[in-house]
């Protein structure tokens, strides 16, 4: 019996182009999963688009977990081609294993200083015996014996994987794979050392393996979205893509449009037509959709903008992550222009974000921006099955009827029924020009105040409930933050509690419009703050001392992408509190 | 929707809404809504079943005139609101409007590419050669030696778009010109846009006496293209080139390029997703 400890490991493969480092990645967080883990699996990738290294960065645990650790506890090189362009990515510790194959020449300098511990397995020659096999697949036996896997799920796993190219293939991975799993130096050394323990799948209970640009898209539909249109860009292409193909099985569709500019008045035109619509982008395109954004506030049109944050600005760092988006998406519209903005904290958020906000944007007849990032939206995550109950929320208001209909008539909540083309005797303009409570264009000073006002009453008086933020423990210490950061914040308030620092963490999903009651109430009692972000500007510090009034020592940890933040860092940054 | 007794009634004038234009004297673009309200009574099409989509600039104003729905959205995007408008909603009449400079210069991208996805969608841009709704100054088809503008009082030195032959090349499959002169033969040019089940581009020669007060020699200018529309854009071509810019007339009708349909159906839940991503 091989000596274990919980499992909470952390493993990274990387090789050069077409050598299979993600496909094993893949492969091996699925049969985490159906070995009952969680876990986490981020791709890292060089700038090519095809034949360039690549990295898989897989975390797996008993328990829920939705963030990279601080270390990693095992790195799988299949070859060391570019490996140093992992080597920030990657932190290793003395105590960290490598396992390499001596023919793909040495361990690289940076790696070998660690002082790590070397197993050399020849993964190349291994597979060379097999016909059609591939060194990949010997290091996916390889990590899977060391991770206690059972071989037959693997099995299974690669007729699913590989079932499409035939039963050689199928078989050649099978054999590969199992000469890995049984490899005898491996199995030796595996002996040796204390690894991590087996999950239990009926403990671990209903889960879900989710990527946050796919829960985007499943909240979305969940939502009642039925049209999109957008335009590529990294790192929401793969959510329209998720999307395309399944909009048009529920009668909807996704249209490509020429550019941002197009795709968000392709998006107000649908929603004008009645129909809840959707576009999703990143920084560069969120910035050519502002105008437009201005149009749906004041023409009061729905309309949903998912926007997936990278490194920036301009192209910056396109496949990384950072939360660096949040100015413009509040600040960004021109005008006095009352809209929504919400961030997804998780995996599992990202579905109910979405969906929260196409409910909001219809109810409310506005402008709602999901913000997300590429950390959370290109990772996969073996999480607990979603479970959200989202308040009841109205649909779109529409008109009764009747003459002397007013599309922008001054209601009580600010919300006025929209008709919709096809609807008789209701027909309006939807107009970016000020207008009357008609719709007629008007300049007059009291329609102006008057429009103004209603379309800030129906946001700031709506009743939002309780997911405004998610707010877990109690304590004088506070750590405030969002998006994807939160993930990490929940790991080192739980890593503080076991050292015996009480701390409250209040990660907030609605950002616009920003509730300062309820903050001040989540915040009674606390005496420390410290905001979290992956922003150099510190833009969630700056947003929040606009917006709130808080009353405490309040200390900011704000630092850049392209490397996420960690729970260590907060940790850290906690105990030395100046 | 019972649409042929709900439209049978209606006379152009009802296609008007009671606002105003804010249209100088003499400006052409009356004559052009005229001449749509003209083409919606002929069609006997039900108020609420038309869509007038906008951008900015003078004539983009006649959304606001007609008593059907309407979109005045930002400048330059009126075509693409009407695409997803249209996408989303195929069975509406989807009508676009606006001046030179909002399809030109400012939407000149969504207009080629409108034209190219070929949707059912009727485009009429209001030709005057400059930016009335900004006191004058030159657009995309303004002459390259026109000085009267204080931003380029040099004149522009480049040489004007070819409204038509941009259609064509980027692949509509409708193209014919106007002329808010001939309200009457603009009506029947905008029946046949409006009929035609693709991408319709009609440019209006429509004047604006107040900023190009020599184009009130267009009505003496204008003549019919020299012979009826084609469906070989070769020879649209040739003949856009051999009658020059004031020719009126259907040029080319070409019923053979796809036109844009959504591809859909109702065959799934959404509950039907989530199972993929159980463990």
């Amino acid at each position: 019996m091989n000596a274990t400890q919980p499992c909470d490991f952390s493993i990274a493969i990387t090789g050069s182009g077409g050598a299979g480092a993600i496909t094993a990645g893949e492969l091996l967080l699925s049969l985490a999963g159906k070995n009952g883990c969680f876990g986490i699996m981020r791709r890292s990738f060089g700038p090519q688009i095809r034949g360039g290294e690549a990295a898989s960065l897989v975390r797996l645990a008993h328990r829920p977990i939705e963030c990279m650790n601080d270390r990693f506890d095992l790195l799988l090189a299949l070859d060391w081609r570019n490996a140093e362009r992992f080597a920030d990515e990657i932190p290793l510790r003395s105590d960290s294993v490598i396992i390499a194959d001596p023919a793909m020449g040495a361990v690289p300098d940076v790696i070998r200083d660690l002082g790590t511990d070397l197993i050399e397995v020849p993964m190349k020659s291994m597979a060379g015996e097999i016909d059609g096999g591939r060194p990949n697949m010997i290091a996916l036996g390889v990590l899977a014996h060391w991770l206690g896997y059972c071989p037959d799920q693997a099995s299974e796993l690669i007729e699913q994987n590989f079932g499409g190219k035939g039963e050689t293939v199928v078989n050649a991975a099978r054999a590969t794979f199992e000469r890995g799993f049984n490899e005898p130096l491996v199995v030796e050394a595996r002996r040796a050392r204390v690894g991590p323990g087996p999950c239990d799948a009926e403990m671990a209970g209903a889960r879900w393996a989710l990527s946050g640009n796919e829960g985007c898209g499943l909240g979305a539909l969940r939502g009642g979205i039925r049209f999109a249109a957008a335009y590529p860009i990294t790192p929401a292409s793969d959510l329209l893509e998720w999307l395309a193909p399944r909009l048009e099985r529920v009668g909807g569709e996704l249209l490509q449009a020429e550019d941002e500019l197009a795709s968000i008045n392709m998006v107000i035109g649908a929603s004008f037509g009645g129909v809840p619509s959707m576009t999703a982008t990143s920084g560069p395109g969120l910035a050519l959709m502002t105008e437009a954004m201005g149009l749906a506030v004041a023409a009061e049109v729905p309309a949903v903008i998912v926007n997936v944050m990278r490194g920036g600005p301009s192209t910056g760092i396109p496949t990384k992550s950072e939360q660096v988006d949040l100015n413009i998406a509040l600040h960004g519209l021109h005008g006095d222009a009352p809209h929504l903005v919400l961030g997804a904290l998780d995996h599992a958020d990202c579905v109910l974000v979405t969906e929260w906000s196409v409910r909001l944007a219809e109810a409310l007849q506005t402008v709602a921006i999901v913000l997300t990032d590429q950390n959370l939206a290109q990772s996969r995550a073996l999480i607990p099955q979603p479970d959200y109950v989202l308040p009841d929320i109205p649909a779109r208001r529409v008109p009764a009827g009747g003459a002397d209909y007013a599309r922008y008539a001054l209601t009580d909540d600010g919300v006025s029924p929209m008709a919709i083309p096809g609807q008789s005797g209701a027909a309006y303009v939807a107009d970016g020009l000020e207008h009357t409570e008609t719709g007629k264009p008007s300049a007059a000073a009291a329609d102006h105040a008057a429009q103004l006002d209603k379309r800030r009453r129906k946001i700031e008086d709506f009743e939002y409930g309780d997911l405004w933020a998610d707010i877990r423990g109690s304590g004088t210490l506070a750590i405030l933050t969002w998006g994807s950061t939160s993930t990490a914040v929940r790991e080192a308030a739980d890593r503080l509690r076991e050292a015996g620092v009480a701390v409250r963490v209040i990660a907030l999903r609605l950002l616009l419009p920003a509730r300062p009651e309820r903050l001040a109430a989540a915040l009674r009692g606390v005496e420390r703050v410290l905001v979290v972000e992956q922003s150099h500007g510190a833009q969630f510090w700056r947003y929040l001392r606009s917006y709130y009034d808080i009353d405490a020592d309040l200390h900011s940890l704000a630092r850049p992408g392209p490397l996420v933040i960690t729970p260590g860092e907060i940790v850290e940054a906690v105990e030395h509190w100046s | 929707m019972d649409t042929a007794t709900a439209g049978l009634a209606l006379k152009p004038k009802d296609y008007k809404s009671d606002i105003k234009p804010v249209w100088c004297p003499g400006c052409g673009d009356f004559a052009v809504l005229n001449a749509i309200t003209k083409a919606l009574a002929f069609k006997e099409l039900p108020r609420e079943e038309v869509a007038m989509i906008t951008g900015i600039g003078c004539s983009s104003r006649i959304a606001a005139y007609t008593s059907v729905y309407g979109f005045h959205g930002v400048h330059g995007r009126a075509l693409a609101v009407a695409a997803g408008l249209k996408a989303a909603r195929p069975e509406l009449t989807v009508l676009v409007a606006g001046g030179d400079g909002d399809g030109l210069s400012i939407g000149g991208n969504h207009f080629i590419h409108a034209c190219r996805r070929n949707m059912d969608l009727t485009y009429v841009i209001m030709d005057n050669e400059v930016y009335g709704m900004t006191k004058g100054q030159a657009s995309p088809t303004t002459a390259s030696d026109w000085t009267r503008s204080k931003l380029t009082p040099h004149g522009t030195g480049i040489r004007p778009f070819q409204p038509a032959a941009m259609a064509l090349t980027a692949g509509a499959s409708f193209v014919a010109r106007g002329f808010s002169g001939d309200p009457n033969g603009l009506a029947k040019i905008l029946v046949e846009a409006i009929e035609h089940p693709g991408f319709a581009f009609v440019q209006v020669l429509s004047p604006c006496l107040t900023f190009r007060p020599e184009q009130k020699e267009w009505k003496t200018a204008v003549h019919p293209f020299a012979t009826e529309a084609t469906d070989d854009p070769v020879a649209a071509a040739a003949r856009l080139h051999a009658d020059g810019a004031m020719a009126t007339g259907i040029l080319y009708r070409n019923p053979h390029y796809p036109v844009y349909r959504p591809v859909n159906d109702a065959s799934a839940r959404v509950a039907d997703f989530e199972e993929a991503f159980a463990l």
